[in-house]
């Protein structure tokens, strides 16, 4: 999933200072599991915007912003309050924004900051899980990705700052070498620790990235 | 002689290190360094140490070089690219520079700047030796002359757990590193221990030495430096001392006095308080 966080409220007015009426885009999918960009967090932003003096013309929790085909179907079904709003709030990852940006043809302003793909452990605590650096070694590191839960991202074990488990830059955080090696050692796979790794393929993040499996 | 030649003797390897200025003023340090002179076989430059900028840790070797000592230019993963890494390394080659410290990086907390470990240590150092030995960069591609330098590793002996540092030092060795740098060691028994589980009589191990100028430096140290250990008899020594300063130095001395029979060498860490480099090796006869 990708994790959103709302952006400074302060902010968000700043971002609108020019705009008069706003309709409101929430997202159906990750920002509702967020709570982020659901009915409920939407609802608040409309309450938020006219109390801040903003003529808000309509909002929509649309099933997914970062699908063009639900954005084209959604954005028909409301293009009389789209069309005479001044600008678009919406409160999805950065994709979404781009989504409905290109198909609205409006000034589209994001509410959200994305922060990473990652898993929720429980209800608004969420961890970073993978960087897409499509590479994929998961199958060498007992499934646990150095590239993300190693904070320099090594591929041939922990750096000298990793500590009875810890790491170096947070001492809340993991060590993800720490966890590999454990890991690796349960499943007595430790040979695949001692590997040398090459650099990875860089040429695999050439952005902006297009995957065509059609 | 140089460190090379020192090495391949199998003398007792002594080397210091040297912070680049923040900024372009070289000369006092450089006046300072001369201190260094016939005492050290070989100075380390501080790339970007704990992730704060200072003059280029490339361009201070040469500057040694110059002065006439044999620099050790540490070489982080963190601020460059491997375009940018090797460049430099051909670079440091054609500046008369010949050995390289090829280490991680301490990460950059805060700030606008972001870390780069497009390649990590150990594929820093097989990537030098790949150059220095087969003249081929990482990419592949052939390149006019070889770069014959010597490549050190970090190792850190207080490690918890040390198996992942053991196994991850293995594959420094079998990546060609000719030495090893310890992170500052304090507590000789888990020193010894290291060397039991290392096992390689043959492994060029040089140990770190800081010596305590304070007792709160060494708390610090004991409570914030990942693996860093100092045991409670050396606590109380520095907080106890109406001479910290002389009683850091004295502790240092008799950590050197001990490693002198258990690795290849020391490095003498002193964030340039190069006089205190002086004092350490009078005081225990290295030189």
């Amino acid at each position: 999933m990708i994790i959103t966080e709302p952006k400074n409220k302060d902010q968000i007015l700043k971002s609108l200072a020019d705009v008069k009426s706003v309709f409101v885009v929430g997202c159906g999918r990750c920002a509702t599991s967020c709570s982020t960009g659901g009915e409920k967090e939407v609802g608040a932003m409309v309450d938020f915007l006219k109390a801040s003096g903003k003529e808000v013309l309509g909002s929509k929790v649309m099933e997914a912003p970062c699908d063009e085909r639900i954005v084209i179907k959604d954005h028909a079904a409301n293009t009389s309050q789209i069309d005479k709003a001044d600008a678009i709030l919406a409160m999805s990852c950065g994709a979404g924004v781009q989504v409905i940006a290109e198909v609205s043809g409006k000034h589209t302003l994001p509410a959200l900051d994305s922060m990473f793909l990652g898993k929720t452990k429980r209800h608004g605590k969420f961890s970073e899980l993978c960087i897409m650096c499509g590479d994929c070694l998961l199958e060498d590191t007992g499934g646990i990705c150095p590239v993300s839960r190693c904070s320099k991202g090594l591929l041939n074990g922990p750096c000298g700052g990793s500590h009875n488990g810890k790491c170096e830059v947070n001492e809340n955080y993991d060590c993800g070498w720490y966890l590999i090696f454990e890991k690796l050692k349960k499943l007595n796979k430790m040979d695949k620790l001692k590997e040398f790794r090459k650099p990875k393929d860089y040429s695999r993040i050439i952005r902006p990235r297009k995957v065509e499996t059609k | 002689m140089t460190l090379k030649e020192v090495i391949n003797s199998n003398n007792f390897i002594v080397t210091t290190e040297i912070c680049p200025p923040k900024g372009v003023e070289v000369k006092p340090l450089l006046e300072k360094a001369k201190i260094l002179k016939g005492l050290v076989d070989a100075v380390n430059v501080t790339d970007n140490q704990r992730a704060k900028m200072n003059l280029s840790s490339l361009a201070f070797s040469r500057l040694l070089v110059e002065e006439g000592f044999d620099p050790i230019f540490q070489m982080t993963c963190r601020d460059k690219n491997a375009l940018a890494l090797q460049s430099d390394i051909l670079g440091a080659y054609a500046l008369g520079i010949r050995n390289i410290l090829a280490i991680t990086g301490d990460y950059p907390i805060g700030g606008t700047v972001r870390p780069v470990y497009d390649l990590d240590s150990v594929q820093l150092i097989s990537t030098i030796k790949k150059m220095a030995n087969e003249g081929i960069d990482s990419f592949g591609d052939k390149l006019l002359g070889k770069p014959d330098f010597l490549v050190g590793g970090a190792v850190n002996p207080g490690s918890e757990p040390l198996e992942p540092q053991l196994i991850k030092m293995k594959k420094k060795i079998a990546a060609g590193t000719d030495f090893f740098q310890t992170q500052v060691i304090y507590d000789i028994e888990l020193f010894k221990k290291f060397l039991e589980e290392v096992n390689d009589p043959n492994l060029k191990i040089i140990a770190g030495i800081f010596p305590l100028k304070t007792y709160k430096l060494a708390v610090f140290l004991n409570e914030k430096v990942p693996g860093v250990k100092i045991p409670p008899e050396i606590l109380s020594r520095m907080e106890k001392s109406a001479n910290p300063e002389n009683e850091g130095l004295e502790i240092a001395a008799d950590l050197i006095n001990q490693v002198k029979t258990l690795c290849s060498g020391v490095h003498i860490m002193t964030l340039n308080s190069l006089e205190m480099v002086e004092a350490l090796i009078s005081r225990t006869n290295l030189k």
